[in-house]
């Protein structure tokens, strides 16, 4: 509890980091919103019109005194207005997440219920014929970048069965269970398929180490059945480097897959985030980044529970 | 095995059954055209937007008071009908009875005047101001009538005003503060929704003054791949896309239900180089540079030959035959020479900056300059850019060269004055100006004649390829694909999608 309390205490300081960060990075980076707006035509423009775009974005004032008007706001649960939406930013982030959770929850799914059995097949099969299918493909899972495999997926199914799902919206899963999982479904695969790729490499070595442990091979001379060994030993130990690597999966995730939400035009975070920094939108790239941190600190938090469910060994917060 | 068998049966099932479902699902409204193009528009305000993909949006709820028809010629829009007075200091156009706004008030004088006294305030902060500059008053003696009085002649003033940057809003809107908020003008389409970098919704203007629209309503969908556009087009999902890429555009015509417009528009792809910066501040070395590159290679390579090889101007009526201008034609002896002469025998080193993008052919020409430049000893370091810190260095001027894609006008003066007169606003960009150049644009500003301005204009484009501080390449085409039951969509060299008013779907 008091491991819990200390970690729940560091996040408005990684928070204060974040935005410090975020806040200098966009700014740092040549171009404002005005240039973002208007491209080449910003050259026509007289220094007063110049000032007085400066004052409609809200970059008129030094740095210092933009980021304290900004952190006062966040204080109150104001993050800001979106230029380019004209709405609040976290309303604008509340919409767009949802989305983004399922395709992180459903893309999870794909990779927990392929990889980890995989991996496990594997890591029981070592050096047979099967062993080496599932290390091929999860090497093609990991190194083919989603952005092929979405555009395979789409042009095999247009071309070849003239059906793609509906895209450009997106259908909440409360409205249209079907029609939500019809748009989910293939980015989805897309996204599962390099993580569940991930999962069966980590797993079948984190299975083969567990193996060769002495617990096991004890388990193994008493006669316990090998399925026995393998589900209720091995694999809560094993799970440990899973649950890490899709904690951290999971995180990104979370942040949005922007080159999945692009391909298959999906409204979600990723796609808002990567928009808001094309167009300047600074309150909402700032709100996004730490909409988004703040998402990875608690996916942090939850995987290092979770080690302790894993491992009751594990205790956390009790010197290094 | 035939329970893991039935397991897979079934989920098979679903995900088939799933991506139908999602496939299959109606259209809002049977006479709505589903529409999808890659980026939406920035912002709602008809004076302050100038990106294309909001001009696009904004012609469809907006009207100015004249607009180009298929052929750059001036048609009435708000305004029936104006005159020029024979001093060319003064035009009065009389308004459209039957205009009106989105609302149902009709278009007044009073509208007119307010919002080309908004696109003029500074404090609007509008870029296409400096257009209209020559306009000293405006008086609106009764509500169907405006007259513009000028400070000097200015004979491209009437196409400025065909932009949707000069578009009339409602005083009342203005008086309020809400243009760009709320989008209320008197074009053939109504906003109903927007959601940025999503959708847009508009329904068919019942009132238009330009007739009946066709469809319903249009459904936008922002489709950020085009890849994904074309695969949305295959499966039927969308009746109407606009393509940016050739090389997707080239794909369109494999599709046998589909139709590829194909229009020549005024945009120009150019190398620019920078004559304030060592060497490309010698006469010669420009020249060279000139001689040395084979502009249909560029065209052929980078845009699979999707363009037309193209001088300065490539508006219709002033667009010269481009293998007689100066250097059009590869010659390396000559270049070689030239490069000898100014003492740069050995070549030397430049960077080139080009945007990721924009256009989609940009980091292509970028390479097929690098290598047709190293043949007269020129090593090109190609730097690529995030757009807007390629518009970043562009306007500071601080590249050696650059890879562009610059915006065209129906008037040569309107389209260049900015880069190469004495007092153009991007004079910081183009970083070249001589007596004869400047001279012959304000000769083209005043003439009134068609003829003599033809002349003024070519002599302009001969000695502007003669003195080369920029390589003119190529002009290329806008693309729109559109199922076979879409009909009557007119493309225009602007790009432009007001003819969406007249596509009806059978």
């Amino acid at each position: 509890m008091t491991y819990l309390a200390k970690r729940l205490l560091t996040f408005p300081l990684v928070m204060l980091g974040v935005s410090i960060l975020v806040f200098v990075a966009i700014r740092m980076v040549p171009g404002d919103a005005i240039t973002a707006m208007l491209g080449t035509e910003a050259g026509l423009l007289t220094p007063a019109q110049r000032q007085a775009l400066a004052a409609y974005f809200g970059i008129d004032q030094p740095i210092l005194v933009q980021y304290g008007h900004w952190l006062l706001g966040v204080f109150k649960g104001d993050l800001g207005i979106s230029v380019i939406h004209g709405k609040p930013v976290l309303g604008i982030i509340l919409e767009r997440f949802p989305l983004t959770l399922e395709l992180a929850l459903l893309s999870m799914m794909i990779a927990i219920l392929v990889g980890l059995p995989a991996g496990i097949f594997a890591a029981t099969r070592t050096e047979k014929l099967s062993d080496l299918g599932v290390r091929i493909i999860a090497m093609i899972g990991q190194s083919t970048p989603n952005f092929v495999t979405g555009l395979l997926l789409i042009y095999a199914l247009s071309a070849g069965f003239g059906i793609l799902p509906t895209m450009g919206e997106f259908t909440p899963l409360t409205v249209d269970p079907l029609k939500n999982l019809g748009q989910m479904i293939l980015p989805a695969i897309t996204l599962g398929f390099a993580f569940a790729a991930s999962v069966a490499r980590i797993s079948r070595s984190a299975m083969l180490d567990v193996l060769s442990e002495d617990y096991v091979r004890t388990a193994r001379s008493r006669g316990a059945p090998k399925r026995w060994v393998i589900w209720r030993h091995a694999l809560p130990n094993a799970l440990i480097p899973v649950v890490t690597i899709s904690g951290v999966e999971f995180g990104y995730l979370l942040g949005g897959a922007v080159l999945v939400e692009q391909i298959f035009a999906l409204p979600g975070l990723g796609r808002l985030v990567l928009e808001a920094i094309l167009q300047r939108d600074y309150a909402l790239v700032q709100g996004c980044v730490l909409f988004i941190a703040f998402n990875f600190m608690v996916v942090n938090l939850l995987v290092d529970l979770a080690y302790v469910a894993l491992d009751p060994r594990i205790r956390l917060g009790e010197g290094s | 095995m035939g329970r893991h068998f039935s397991t897979k049966f079934i989920t098979g099932l679903t995900l088939a059954a799933a991506l139908c479902a999602s496939a299959l699902s109606a259209p809002a409204s049977a006479a709505s055209l589903k529409m999808a193009w890659k980026q939406d528009a920035t912002g709602l305000d008809p004076h302050k937007q100038t990106a294309f993909s909001s001009i696009r949006l904004l012609e469809l709820i907006y009207e100015p008071l004249v607009r180009f028809d298929k052929d750059l010629q001036i048609v009435p829009a708000v305004a029936s009908s104006w005159e020029f007075a024979p001093d060319a200091k003064q035009i009065t156009f009389k308004l459209d009875p039957k205009a009106k706004f989105q609302d149902g008030k009709p278009v007044t004088s009073a509208d007119v005047k307010a919002s080309f006294e908004r696109l003029l305030d500074e404090k609007t902060a509008a870029a296409a101001r400096a257009n209209f500059l020559s306009i000293a008053s405006i008086e609106a003696p009764d509500p169907q009538a405006v007259i513009f009085k000028l400070s000097q002649p200015d004979v491209p003033l009437l196409t400025a005003m065909a932009s949707i940057n000069a578009a009339i809003v409602p005083a009342a809107e203005i008086t309020a503060g809400t243009v760009g908020t709320k989008a209320l003008g008197s074009g053939p389409f109504k906003l109903d929704k927007w959601e940025p970098n999503s959708k847009e919704t508009l329904s068919a203007n019942k009132d238009w003054a330009g007739g009946k629209v066709g469809v319903d309503g249009i459904d936008i969908s922002v489709l950020p791949d085009e890849t994904a556009i074309l695969a949305a087009l295959r499966t039927k999902q969308v009746d109407f896309a606009l393509i940016n890429d050739p090389l997707v555009a080239t794909l369109i015509p494999n599709e046998k239900s589909l139709v590829l417009n194909r229009t020549p528009v005024l945009a120009y792809h150019v190398l620019q180089l920078n004559p304030s910066r060592k060497p490309m501040d010698n006469l010669a070395v420009r020249q060279a540079i000139s001689c040395a590159v084979d502009r249909q290679d560029v065209l052929d390579t980078a845009s699979v030959g999707e363009g037309k090889v193209t001088g300065p101007l490539t508006m219709p009526g002033y667009t010269a035959d481009a293998s007689t201008l100066p250097c059009y034609k590869k010659d390396l002896t000559k270049a070689k020479k030239l490069m000898a002469d100014a003492g740069f025998g050995s070549g030397f080193s430049a960077t080139v900056i080009a945007a990721n993008g924009e256009p989609a052919t940009a980091a292509a020409e970028a390479q097929v300059l690098q290598s047709q430049l190293a043949e007269i000893g020129i090593k090109l370091d190609i730097k690529m850019m995030e757009l807007n810190v390629y518009v970043d260095a562009w306007l500071k001027g601080d590249f050696d060269m650059a890879v562009a894609l610059n915006g065209g006008r129906a008037d040569p003066y309107s389209m260049y004055n900015r880069y190469f007169t004495k007092t153009g606003n991007l004079q910081k960009v183009s970083n070249y100006i001589d007596d004869t150049l400047d001279s012959l644009m304000q000769k083209g500003r005043v003439e009134t004649d068609p003829a003599k301005r033809k002349t003024i204009f070519a002599d302009f484009e001969k000695h502007l390829v003669e003195v080369s501080p920029w390589i003119w390449l190529y002009t290329s085409y806008s693309y729109t694909a559109q199922q076979k039951n879409v009909q009557g969509f007119q493309p225009t060299p602007e790009g432009s999608l007001f003819g969406l008013s007249k596509v009806s779907l059978n």
